[in-house]
């Protein structure tokens, strides 16, 4: 495995670069502002991506473990189930672009046959995980119309039925 | 058959590039999820404004009126004499770009055009270009462009992505405010019948019977006696609330979202409980109108002269009652319209007194011209002179932050009671980030009539920042409620908490004071008023 090797010595460049376009998908003016603004909670989307990639990056090396995996794509893709400037398949596509950046790191590494066929398979990975991702931003999306349906039948609907001033079950809602 | 796209193509697509043209070059998409449907034409007609018709956003041709342009150039410019500030915002604003990513819209969606001042500019470009001589020679170089439908339309969807929250007016060094530039614009759209219906059906329905929800005043009194029986269950006393009582001390009004909405309800719940104690221990005596059945305004998003129209019942029915003072329920932008305009608007209200606690003795100074006092001040003095038996130990089970909403925070600069009150009901409170609150709290993401359900992503995105800090306080400190004074609030963060933080509740601060009040003749109390268990029972 000497392509971990690689990746795990150029961790910190790759990272970086990887964040560097995931915020370069949004317009000009606001990935300037994603990247320079390094307080979490004025900047609540850099710092999520910034805090998301990092162990992605690592379960890639490793484990591949599909909770923890998931459990750092979703604050991610949550945001981006939101931003609806992006259609569903450039809300994943950050994950990706991850291969370009590797390939870019590693040019030199790649002319070894054997490092090329190992970034192969690395690379297969990578679509395993953006295929994850697309089962999260679904979901978040489908939570995103549940809340649709309900909220105003929650809101108002609920304190009437209490009241007992409207019929137990309405089809229409 | 349309061809299938060619796979690099699909990848160039996939590998998406933002424009990089500047904002004026960059035309505005309007996308699903980020806008209201269009008003009702019966609303608009029932608030007499103009062109009323169906139309639909979506669609390329919005109907307008040939004349349109003139309109709003004819607008434009009335009210550039009529209001200073709109005029000075226009001129002065020197691009210097400290509000640009203070605003929650812009942090949330990560759309350019939701920067405070590019926002500003959607308008102010096309001032430059009819009302000053650099624009007119100069044209885009100065900044100008002609008002064109593209524009037009610009305008409507990213005036509708304003909650007019000011949060960004804070960071503006010459304090250029650019919600009064919303709302102005705002304005501007309606001369030509372009509202949203969240914001036009409820002005609509305050007009006809008094409330936002269209309620007729039985069914307001139904949902009050229903409280009763609900109160009674819990605490075992019956309280009694009068309607449109001639003479009572006190008129007290609150947004009708407390009458008919979770989790509202049990803040009404809380008010009724409150209200019964003081006239058992004081004889206070308080009543409801079913008149003046909202506090609410959402006259207040559409055009001034119908925010002052939905107002004017609030004094009328203190007027007609002989009460000495009002009091008002936990609301924000209902506090906007009383403490920025109503005594001007409607005032003066010299049949009123000055308000005075009765049972403290204090005087409410910075009321002393509406003659209107926020509920929230009125417990918090109550409590200063231990005038209410409370144990907060019932709320032991909450781990409670607080929201400052945006019109009683910045607006009003009430900071201090909502939390010495939610202090001396319950003992566990913890502060989101010091960025996050007070005057620099963050807009529950749906203030100024966005509050639908359509536009749930807009309204998601624009509240990320709230949540961002509730979900921080949560995971630090384990918080499970987030409390408010606001019954905007109370509708709006329970989705949002429901898509970021879903471990965290939504109540109103009156419904943990009523679950911590000990009633004179209560029974011994289990459950509090949502029916959930008390801590230790
Ligand atoms: S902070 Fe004030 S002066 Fe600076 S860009 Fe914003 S509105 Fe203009
Ligand atoms: S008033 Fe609030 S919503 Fe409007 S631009 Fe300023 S910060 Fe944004």
């Amino acid at each position: 495995m000497r392509l971990n090797d690689l990746l795990k010595q150029k961790k910190a460049a790759i990272v970086k670069q990887w964040f560097d376009m995931v915020v370069n998908t949004y317009p000009l003016d606001t990935s300037q502002f994603l990247k320079g603004q390094k307080d979490p909670f004025a900047n609540p989307v850099g710092n999520t991506i910034s805090q998301g990639i990092e162990p992605l990056f690592d379960e890639l090396i490793n484990k591949m473990d599909q909770n923890t995996i998931t459990s750092f794509l979703e604050p991610i893709l949550k945001i981006r189930a939101v931003q609806v400037m992006f259609s569903p398949s450039q809300a994943v596509a950050f994950i990706f672009s991850l291969k370009e950046v590797i390939r870019k790191n590693l040019k030199k590494e790649t002319s070894d046959n054997e490092i090329l066929n190992e970034l192969l398979l690395f690379e297969s990975k990578i679509d395993e995980m953006g295929l994850m991702a697309f089962d999260v931003f679904m979901k978040c999306r489908e939570k995103i119309y549940a809340i649709k349906a309900t909220d105003e039948r929650n809101r108002t609907f609920k304190a009437f039925e209490r009241a007992g001033l409207v019929a137990e079950s309405q089809d229409a809602w | 058959m349309a061809a299938l796209p060619k796979s690099d193509e699909l990848f160039s697509k996939i590998n998406y590039k933002p424009p990089q043209s500047g904002w004026m070059d960059t035309p505005a998409v309007l996308r699903e999820g980020m806008f209201c449907f269009a008003a009702k034409p019966k609303s608009v007609e029932t608030l007499s404004l103009p062109y009323p018709r169906e139309w639909n956003p979506r669609n390329d041709d919005w109907l307008l009126p040939e004349n349109w342009k003139e309109i709003i150039y004819e607008g434009m410019k009335d009210r550039l004499g009529r209001f200073r500030t709109f005029k000075i915002f226009m001129d002065i604003c020197v691009r210097c770009g400290a509000c640009a990513d203070k605003c929650h819209f812009f942090i949330g969606t990560g759309d350019p055009k939701n920067m405070p001042v590019l926002r500003a500019e959607l308008i102010r470009s096309v001032y430059r270009n009819d009302f000053t001589t650099f624009g007119k020679m100069l044209g885009k170089l100065a900044g100008a462009r002609p008002l064109t439908l593209d524009v037009l339309k610009e305008w409507w969807y990213y005036l509708f992505q304003c909650t007019e929250c000011r949060r960004c007016s804070v960071f503006c060094p010459y304090g250029i405010d650019t919600a009064e530039i919303t709302i102005i614009g705002r304005e501007l759209l309606n001369l030509l019948g372009l509202n949203i219906d969240w914001i036009a059906t409820p002005a609509a329905n305050c007009y006809r019977t008094g409330n936002h929800m269209g309620i007729q005043p039985h069914a307001f009194k139904d949902m009050l006696d229903f409280f009763v029986d609900e109160i009674e269950e819990v605490t075992g006393v019956r309280v009694e609330p009068s309607f449109n009582k001639k003479g009572a001390d006190i008129l007290f009004i609150t947004p009708s979202g407390d009458v008919f909405g979770d989790p509202g309800t049990y803040t009404a719940m809380g008010y009724l409980m409150l209200h019964h104690y003081l006239k058992v221990n004081y004889g206070l005596d308080i009543t409801w109108s079913t008149y003046a059945s909202e506090g609410g305004n959402f006259g207040f998003f559409t055009s001034n002269e119908t925010m002052k129209r939905l107002n004017a019942k609030m004094y009328a029915e203190a007027k007609r009652l002989g009460v000495k003072w009002i009091l008002g329920g936990e609301c924000g932008h209902m506090w906007r319209v009383i403490n920025q305009y109503m005594g001007t608007m409607n005032g003066p209200a010299d049949f009123l007194e000055e308000p005075v606690n009765p049972i403290t003795g204090t005087k409410f100074e910075n009321a002393k011209s509406t003659k209107m006092v926020h509920i929230i001040e009125f417990t918090a003095d109550l409590i200063k002179h231990g005038k209410l038996n409370l144990d907060p130990s019932r709320n032991d089970h909450l781990r409670v932050t607080f929201h400052d909403s945006c019109n009683v925070a910045r607006g009003m600069g009430m900071f201090d009671e909502p939390r010495y009150v939610i202090k001396n009901v319950c003992n566990n409170f913890y502060e989101m980030p010091r960025n996050c609150i007070k005057e620099q709290t963050f807009c529950c993401g749906s203030g100024s009539g966005l509050n639908a359900s359509e536009d749930m992503e807009l309204r998601l995105a624009g509240g990320l920042p709230r949540a961002n800090a509730v979900k921080y306080v949560h995971d630090k400190h384990d918080v499970n409620m987030l409390a408010c004074i606001c019954a905007i609030d109370r509708a709006a963060l329970p989705p949002l908490m429901k898509y970021w933080v879903p471990e965290v509740d939504v109540t109103g601060t009156h419904e943990m004071v009523a679950n911590a009040l000990i009633m004179p003749g209560e029974k011994e109390k289990t459950v509090n008023l949502r029916g959930e268990e008390l801590p230790g029972k």
